[in-house]
């Protein structure tokens, strides 16, 4: 078991989200960085869309009640406390191992989001296919709402393979976010268009997962600022009668009744998942043969940082890489 | 206006069959979504139903997309089917006509909160109210917004009101409430400007009911009749218990 101590900030469960049920209105979900979600599983020995906890700013503090094999994915300042009361700093994208009664604290966290895997996943119900919280309908992760103090959480069984480490932390890419021309854009002068693909807009503080509010340069409308109301994606962009852009993230609603006046690619949509209050942003738009080719590249980075885990003692093993499925199975996960 | 293919992102492709509320561009969307789903493409993760359009998320590394074009044009052409009195229903978007619903609601008192005052704003009585919305056959147009949610229509002209000025920060689970042409049914308690006039003892969303947890789907037929209290208290701990099935509450 897991014992969540304090929980200063809300995480959720984050995993493959529940796709197939977008008809009936149930969002997505799922991990905002399913690449880096994939980083976390695969350092803790699981498959790469195995449920983590998705922490943003200030992760939770918890003691391991049995020996349990962990990691993070993510700039956290973690440490972790024996049992004498000795503290020591755990480390960022390398498996962790917790003797019995040890506590982590996640600390504070430089990048926008992390993830905290354990060996075997957190044992939670799946609903609808996926163990992801939505907090909205109060369902998956824990009755759909975040953790707390006292939340005692059954994990998997069992050891890893092998104590990993990453010798190189992923980067979140910077420079402008690549986007297709929305399906509304002739809701849109073109005076529009050129203000929304020159400024600079910054994230307001209404960010969560269902989405990111943006300050900067009104967008108006040429037509209404109503559609009848069409389905939306994680990375539209809708523009409401206040010209103040929307980024829809993962826990956005399936239907939407604004304009879109773009949709930012799909390889660069957990870059928004990364992004905080405060926090610039541009666009650039980009073709559909660019965001294909820009998918096929992210699924590579993301299985060659998986292929470059080292294990933390003995040398180089490839072979016990492959024995243990993670890169075959990272490559599906993109799927 | 012909359909026309949109581009929402690279991994999803909207068919838009026209711009407005139409119950015949609507069964276009159902019968392009029942088309697409017999013909079994790999690569699709969600295929969604909207008022006047059919939006199909994808993978563009498993589906082309020039491929996939092809195929929505071609289904946007297939005939809209004939509304079914009931049948076996799978819950798997094309797999089952569609049904004819009748809902039990109880209206007004606490469970109708807003019922007078539309009796109000349209002149007529509560009592003309209910019997108007239950005299009416509702198109399930599509689900949306939450889990199940349906958006139903259209309501008679004269019972077209705008959102309340003031949204409400929690709406019951299972309040029936209107706002311009529409009617729906929310399946989760939620913040809402429509207006409630009653509530249902029917369950429209089952997490565990995983083949089908949504009780109604796009291109449904939808009637409301109106019950007592006692009677909707009673149903109510039937649904509870789980002693009624979904398929009771097919028209006979």
């Amino acid at each position: 078991m897991i014992e969540i101590l304090d929980a200063p900030l809300p995480a959720s469960f984050q995993d493959g989200g529940r796709p197939g049920y977008r008809h009936l209105g149930v969002p997505l979900s799922g991990a905002l960085d399913a690449g880096w979600l994939a980083i976390a599983n695969a350092l803790a020995g699981n498959p790469p869309a195995t449920v983590a906890l998705e922490i943003r700013l200030r992760g939770p503090r918890l003691r391991a009640t049995q020996p349990v094999t962990l990691a993070l994915a993510g700039e956290f300042s973690a440490r972790i406390e024996d049992v004498a009361g000795q503290s020591r700093a755990a480390g960022n994208w390398r498996s962790l191992a917790l003797a019995e009664n040890e506590i982590l604290d996640c600390g504070f966290l430089k990048s926008g989001i992390g993830y905290l895997a354990v060996r075997g996943g957190f044992d939670l119900p799946a609903v609808l296919g996926s163990r992801s919280t939505y907090a909205r309908a109060g369902f998956g992760g824990i009755e759909g709402r975040a953790i707390k103090a006292g939340d005692s959480l059954k994990v998997g069984a069992g050891a890893p393979p092998m104590l990993l480490r990453l010798p190189q932390a992923p980067r979140v890419a910077d420079g402008p976010l690549r986007v297709i021309a929305g399906p509304q854009r002739d809701y849109f002068s073109d005076a529009a268009w050129a203000t929304f693909l020159d400024a600079e807009f910054r994230v307001s503080r209404e960010a969560d997962r269902m989405g990111l509010r943006l300050d900067g340069p009104r967008l108006t409308h040429t037509r209404s600022s109503d559609i009848i109301s069409d389905a939306v994606t994680p990375g539209a962009i809708q523009v409401p009668g206040d010209g103040r852009p929307i980024v829809l993230l993962a826990d956005c609603q399936t239907v939407g009744g604004y304009p879109k006046i773009a949709t930012v690619i799909a390889a660069d949509l957990p870059r928004l998942g990364h992004a905080l209050p405060g926090q610039t942003l541009r666009f650039v738009e980009v073709g559909l043969a660019q965001a294909l080719a820009a998918r096929r590249e992210a699924a590579a980075i993301l299985a060659e940082c998986i292929a470059s885990m080292v294990p933390e003692r003995a040398g180089f093993d490839l072979d016990a890489l492959y024995a243990a499925n993670l890169i075959d199975g990272v490559i599906d996960a993109q799927h | 206006m012909s359909p026309r293919l949109l581009a929402l992102g690279d991994g999803a492709l909207t068919l838009e069959f026209g711009d407005r509320i139409d119950p015949a561009l609507n069964a276009q969307v159902i019968a392009a979504r029942d088309a697409l789903a017999a013909l079994q493409l790999e690569g699709i993760s969600d295929v969604v139903p909207a008022w006047r359009s059919l939006t199909v998320h994808f993978d563009p590394l498993r589906l082309d997309r020039e491929l996939l074009s092809r195929h929505l044009l071609e289904c946007a052409q297939a005939k809209a089917q004939e509304l079914a009195l009931a049948g076996p229903r799978s819950g798997i978007p094309g797999r089952q006509g569609p049904t004819r619903w009748r809902i039990p609601v109880v209206f007004g008192d606490e469970f109708g909160p807003d019922l007078a005052a539309v009796a109000q704003a349209t002149g007529r009585s509560e009592a003309q109210i209910i019997e108007a919305l239950c005299a009416t056959d509702l198109r399930v147009f599509l689900i949306g917004f939450l889990p199940g949610f349906p958006y139903l229509g259209e309501l008679p002209d004269w019972l077209r009101l705008p959102r309340l000025a003031t949204p409400r920060a929690a709406v019951p689970a299972n309040s029936l409430a209107i706002a311009g042409a529409q009617a729906a049914i929310y399946p989760w308690q939620s913040p809402g400007g429509w207006h409630l006039l009653g509530r249902t003892p029917v369950r429209l969303f089952d997490v565990d009911n995983v083949g089908r947890p949504a009780l109604l789907a796009p291109g449904d037929s939808v009637r409301f009749t109106p019950i007592a209290r006692a009677e909707f208290e009673r149903l109510a701990a039937a649904v509870a218990a789980r002693e009624i099935e979904p398929a009771a509450w097919q028209a006979q």
